[in-house]
């Protein structure tokens, strides 16, 4: 909200500078988000002299003027038909902009030369004229620009008001809490109502059929109205705060809302059909345009202003086409009213329709204002439209709100908030923002809060008030006193931590990518029509349709990722990202949440260097980091199992493992298909796992204990055997292990082969077999004769051979 | 004969002194010493000497052989102590190592961790929450009722009427009081998502949440131990203050302002001419909300807290482009 000093001056006294009371606002919570001078664009307007007037050469209606602006005269093509040798008038220079919107230059007009432009009073917002120059007084000093010489200055506020703060949706709103600040009364308008005819009751009537929406309607007549434009102080004002005069009814309904908080609305009564106001609501589907001249569907929860026939305005939102002021309007309805808050931020949101009155409706305005606000404008309109007041007031009041005291403690106060006031500090405090304040005993204030502030219902609101007074500032610093009980720390947040910490080791840098993604993901990802990660939660407002369903995958994250890099010309990288996937129970569900860590490796495993050449990164790279992130963990019971062609989506079939824990899958490791590579305009290899962080950290083991050193030496023997192209080596690995050997220590893989000499359809696959004892040096004799058992249990198991 | 001998003596002592390596001693003593070689071969040609010469001639030959010797031992130990000393034929330490590449942490995850471990060590839990929420966990149950104008401090995502992207990680502490019983400490950290995307919004973006809760917690225990949070993570002469303000589930409510750490509160554009930054949205819990979780409101009081992670990773890293934070650009991530 948009606050004049000049016009906030109107009723406070303000003696500090503008940029102090902004920082005093901000720290009484009325946090001040811009301090602007209003006539800022009359620093480029100077006070020119015009020396002589001389005719246009190519224009009749054009004229061009020498003017004195102090230290140099300029030429200036001007079509005002005051213009004359000798006048003071204001010249704008190159750079002014004025207030509706144009720039000055320097510039050419029909073949002549201008170096600015000579305005009228309407062009500077300085007055109403429109059919010349603005005049000016001859003793001012050419070339000082015209806010010095004419002394003008406005201060202008922006204020982001917290929806807490209704009260201070209003220039007197802030006023009172400026006077707080500067300790001065506030001094509100004088309402003298002008002398009024006839009787109110025997022209029109009000009914209110829904109370509980609209508890207060007031309304006063006036007739024998002139409508026009308003007078320039009027005008001056709305415009000092950025709203745009429209006609005298209607500007001062608007000045009234800004000064008093209270919205206003005037009718044409003479379009209202039996002259008579209705308050109900509207019909189902009803059509209704309201006066920006939209039409809009109604609900029957829209609560409307209407005729003996019709709906006649959006109560509380907007007036309609069918009532409008207008230039012939001679009779005039006000209308003050109180609506219920929920009712109009329900209509305001079902109409998508916030304007200044919803604003201040559906946050609260002062219940016990309505009248207040009805005969201030009532005697504007008088005024200034030289109406004829109808004496009488129609006030139905239907459902009068009540004030409640709220008792307040002294001690809790203090304790609450870490002060040491005493009563009468607090009852001081609470009477300089307006409260009756009666002590009821040495701990005890009964307090009753002043009805325009709609916030104050607990002790803890009134603590605010309190804190806020005193100063949040003042409030000294402690400490809260350390409690005994410690709780277990967070294991899940700890372990994901590690992880993070683990994967950045294997050279994996972490990326965050948005939760949200397209719609057209899982298709991009080739994944089944049954597969899980279809069930997308979808969001209903979505910003995009790139971000408008829950991801199930961070695989379609980690592409784009790749994809923006690649486009970067960075061809090799390694990226992880730990966090949730959603799976949908249907959208009135929650999801399920589930934490999942992928990791995706594209371009080399090395770069060139000096040492080697670079080396593309595979299957291999990826799977050595996931088997030894595992072994970090501590968790042996991993196994990667051969991914079955019809479970592949985005993985190519034959290069894509199951990552199993006790039998269970929990994520996949494999190379990327070309198709899903495509669908991301991707033209280079990738790897990717995935897997469930939660199904990880349920699986995670005890405490390992420790295992002791082994005292005697081990002995290795190798073995290469021959068997079918399709025997797996982990297969092997896992039967060997599975003999249970307590001599073995270890098993690996040394070298796989296939071509000459192995025949055809065959691979050779070299083993080396480590044995130890833990309770002596095993002998050669030993060691051959395990070997040799364990060497014919393999043959046996995979129908090997061994090398000729 | 005697001649011959010390002629090679000589030529040995010679060739050892101007040798340049001790690769090159370790030929001369191929060539003097070997198998083949000279001193080897006189000795084994004296019996073809006269008899009276043979005495004379191997006694010389054995000194010379002794003095070879312990000339290219010694030459050798010169030289191995002359590598070690001057590293003569030192590797080209300039040249680089081979790569290994340790990846990094998002900048949030730094940021995180520095807040979350600050209140860890003044005794706060780490908790968790849902990403996606009721309505009653993100509102209503923090005193944001339905068709309250506080609705619109936040953009909210919908998944249908009832369900929402949680708009920030406050409702963490209805979970957490519902669960457990006072005393509470925790931050609680987290994505959270906001309908809202522009240059200084994203619609996504992460939070700190805090919340105490125990018998005669004060605001002046608020903002101590805000204070020490503001002091530690930025730097202990920093100014702060504590602003009113107002959020639905705090009473009363402050915002901490911390001054501009661009412009030291001169006004610059980072803090848009304030000379102050708003970097967290703090308060004493609302009695509704203790309500809500059926806490005592006449033992218990507490204070909570909340802040936005990527403002105090711009702040902190300078990083003036909000949008980076979720674009994985390798050039942005590898920089943490």
């Amino acid at each position: 909200m948009k606050i004049s000093l000049n016009w906030l001056k109107q009723y406070v006294p303000v003696d500090i500078p503008a940029t102090e009371l902004a920082d005093r606002l901000t720290m009484a919570g009325m946090e001040v988000e811009g301090v602007t001078e209003r006539f800022q664009y009359l620093d480029s307007v100077v006070v020119g002299k015009i020396i002589e007037v001389s005719p246009h050469p190519n224009a009749d209606k054009l004229r061009l003027c020498q003017v004195s602006i102090g230290e140099q005269i300029i030429s200036v093509v001007c079509g005002a038909p005051n213009a004359k040798a000798g006048m003071t008038v204001p010249c704008a220079l190159p750079g002014a902009v004025l207030p509706n919107g144009l720039a000055v230059k320097k510039s050419t007009i029909r073949g002549e030369a201008s170096a600015g432009m000579l305005c009228s009073e309407t062009e500077l917002e300085l007055g109403l004229d429109t059919s010349g120059l603005m005049v000016l007084s001859d003793d001012l000093d050419e070339g000082v620009s015209l806010n010095t010489a004419l002394n003008l200055s406005d201060t202008v506020l922006e204020i982001d008001l917290t929806p807490n703060r209704p009260d201070c949706l209003s220039l007197i709103g802030i006023a009172r809490e400026v006077s707080t600040m500067v300790n001065q009364p506030v001094s509100l308008p004088e309402i003298k109502l002008p002398e009024a005819s006839g009787q109110i009751t025997d022209l029109t009537s009000v009914t209110i059929n829904n109370t509980d929406l609209c508890p207060r309607y007031t309304a006063r007549l006036i007739t024998d109205i002139t409508v026009g434009p308003s007078p320039f102080w009027l005008q001056d004002r709305l415009l000092s705060i950025g709203l745009k005069p429209i006609n005298n009814i209607v500007d001062i309904t608007n000045f009234v809302m800004m000064e008093q908080g209270q919205p206003l609305h005037a009718f044409d009564f003479d379009r209202l059909a039996e002259n008579r106001i209705v308050v109900r609501t509207a019909h189902d589907k009803e059509v209704f345009t309201t006066l920006d001249g939209k039409e809009r569907l109604l609900s029957d929860n829209t609560l409307m202003i209407c005729d003996g026939e019709k709906p006649v305005a959006v109560g509380g939102v907007m007036g309609g086409m069918n009532s409008e002021i207008e230039k012939t309007t001679t009779r005039v309805l006000l209308e003050s009213a109180y609506f219920n808050p929920i009712s109009i931020r329900k209509t305001a949101k079902y109409l998508t329709l916030n304007t200044d009155a919803t604003h201040r409706f559906e946050r609260g305005v002062d219940p016990d204002g309505t009248v207040t606000a009805l005969n201030r404008a009532a005697q504007l309109i008088a005024e200034i439209g030289n109406g004829q007041l109808v004496d009488g007031i129609i006030d139905e009041h239907p459902l009068p709100s009540i004030a409640n005291a709220i008792s307040l403690s002294i001690a809790r106060t203090n304790q609450h908030l870490g002060t040491s006031l005493n009563q009468t500090q607090i009852s001081d405090y609470l009477q300089s923002v307006e409260f009756q304040v009666e002590i009821k005993d040495e701990d005890t204030l009964s307090v009753l809060a002043p009805s325009f502030r709609v916030d104050v219902s607990r002790p803890e609101d009134l603590m605010e008030e309190i804190a806020r007074l005193w100063g949040y500032n003042n409030i000294k610093t402690t400490f809260p006193k350390i409690s005994g009980v410690t709780n277990l720390p967070n294991q899940s947040s700890q372990i994901k931590d590690q992880i993070k910490n683990v994967m950045t080791g294997y050279g994996f840098s972490e990326s965050i990518t948005y939760s949200f993604i397209g719609k057209d993901a899982c298709d991009r990802l080739n994944l089944a029509e049954n597969d899980e990660r279809r069930k997308m939660l979808n969001i209903l407002n979505p910003i995009s349709e790139d971000q408008s369903v829950m991801r199930t995958s961070l695989a379609p994250g980690l592409l784009e990722a790749m994809h923006r890099n690649l486009s970067h010309q960075i061809k090799n990288l390694q990226f992880f990202e730990l966090g949730k996937v959603f799976i949908s129970n249907g959208q009135a569900q929650q999801p399920t949440e589930m934490e999942m860590l992928a990791g995706l490796w594209t371009g080399v495993r090395s770069d060139v260097t000096w040492h080697s050449k670079p080396v593309s990164c595979d299957f291999y790279d990826l799977k050595g980091v996931l088997e030894d992130f595992f072994h970090y963990f501590k968790m042996d019971q991993i196994i990667f199992s051969k991914m079955d062609a019809e479970l592949c989506s985005y993985t190519k079939a034959g290069h894509t493992a199951q990552i199993l824990i006790n039998g269970k899958p929990f994520g996949l490791i494999g190379e990327i298909i070309p198709d899903v590579l495509n669908n991301f305009s991707i033209k280079q290899p990738a790897f990717i796992f995935e897997i469930n962080v939660n199904t990880f950290i349920a699986n995670l083991p005890e405490t390992k204990m420790f295992v002791p050193i082994p005292k005697f030496p081990f002995t290795d023997r190798d073995i290469t055997l021959i068997v079918d192209n399709d025997v797996q080596a982990g297969d092997i690995l896992d039967k060997v292990r599975f003999f249970e050997e307590k001599l073995m220590e270890d098993i690996c893989v040394l070298d796989v082969y296939s071509g000459k000499p192995i025949p055809v359809g065959k691979k050779s696959i070299s083993l080396r077999i480590i044995y130890r004892s833990y309770t002596e040096t095993l002998s050669d004799r030993q060691v051959n004769l395990v070997h040799q058992q364990l060497t014919d249990r393999i043959i046996q198991k995979f129908d090997a051979t061994l090398p000729v | 004969m005697e001649n011959r001998i010390e002629q090679i003596k000589a030529e040995a002592l010679e060739s050892v002194a101007e040798a340049a390596d001790i690769e090159q001693i370790k030929s001369l003593s191929v060539k003097y010493l070997g198998r083949k070689g000279l001193v080897t071969l006189f000795l084994r040609n004296i019996s073809q000497l006269p008899v009276n010469e043979r005495p004379e001639a191997g006694k010389q030959a054995n000194i010379t052989k002794k003095k070879l010797e312990s000339a290219f031992e010694k030459a050798i130990a010169d030289f191995e102590a002359k590598t070690k000393d001057d590293g003569f034929k030192a590797i080209d330490i300039s040249l680089p190592g081979r790569p290994s590449s340790a990846g990094t942490l998002h900048p949030i995850t730094h940021i995180t961790r520095r807040i979350c471990s600050i209140f860890s060590r003044m005794g706060f839990d780490i908790a968790e929450g849902p990403e996606i929420e009721t309505d009653y966990y993100n509102f209503e149950a923090l005193n944001i009722p339905k068709n309250h104008p506080a609705r619109d401090m936040q953009d909210t995502f919908y998944v249908s009427d009832n369900i929402v992207l949680r708009t920030h990680t406050s409702p963490i502490q209805v979970h957490i009081m519902e669960q457990n019983a006072p005393p509470i400490r925790i931050v609680a950290p987290g994505k959270v998502y906001r309908c809202d995307s522009d240059l200084t919004h994203t619609p996504m973006f992460n939070q700190v949440e805090g919340l105490l809760v125990d018998e005669h917690v004060s605001f002046g225990d608020l903002k101590g131990v805000l204070e020490a949070f503001v002091h530690e993570i930025f730097d202990e002469q920093i100014s702060l203050r504590f602003r009113p303000s107002f959020f639905p589930f705090t009473e009363p409510s402050a915002e901490v302002d911390i001054l501009c750490v661009m412009c030291r509160g001169k006004g610059c554009k980072v803090c848009s001419n304030t000379g102050w930054l708003e970097v967290l949205g703090c308060g004493m819990v609302h009695p509704a909300v203790f309500e809500n979780a059926g806490y005592d409101t006449t033992r218990y009081s507490g204070f909570a807290f909340g802040m936005g992670v990527e403002r105090l990773a711009m702040l902190k890293y300078g990083i003036n482009d909000l949008r980076m934070f979720f674009e994985s650009d390798y050039r942005f991530l590898r920089q943490f």
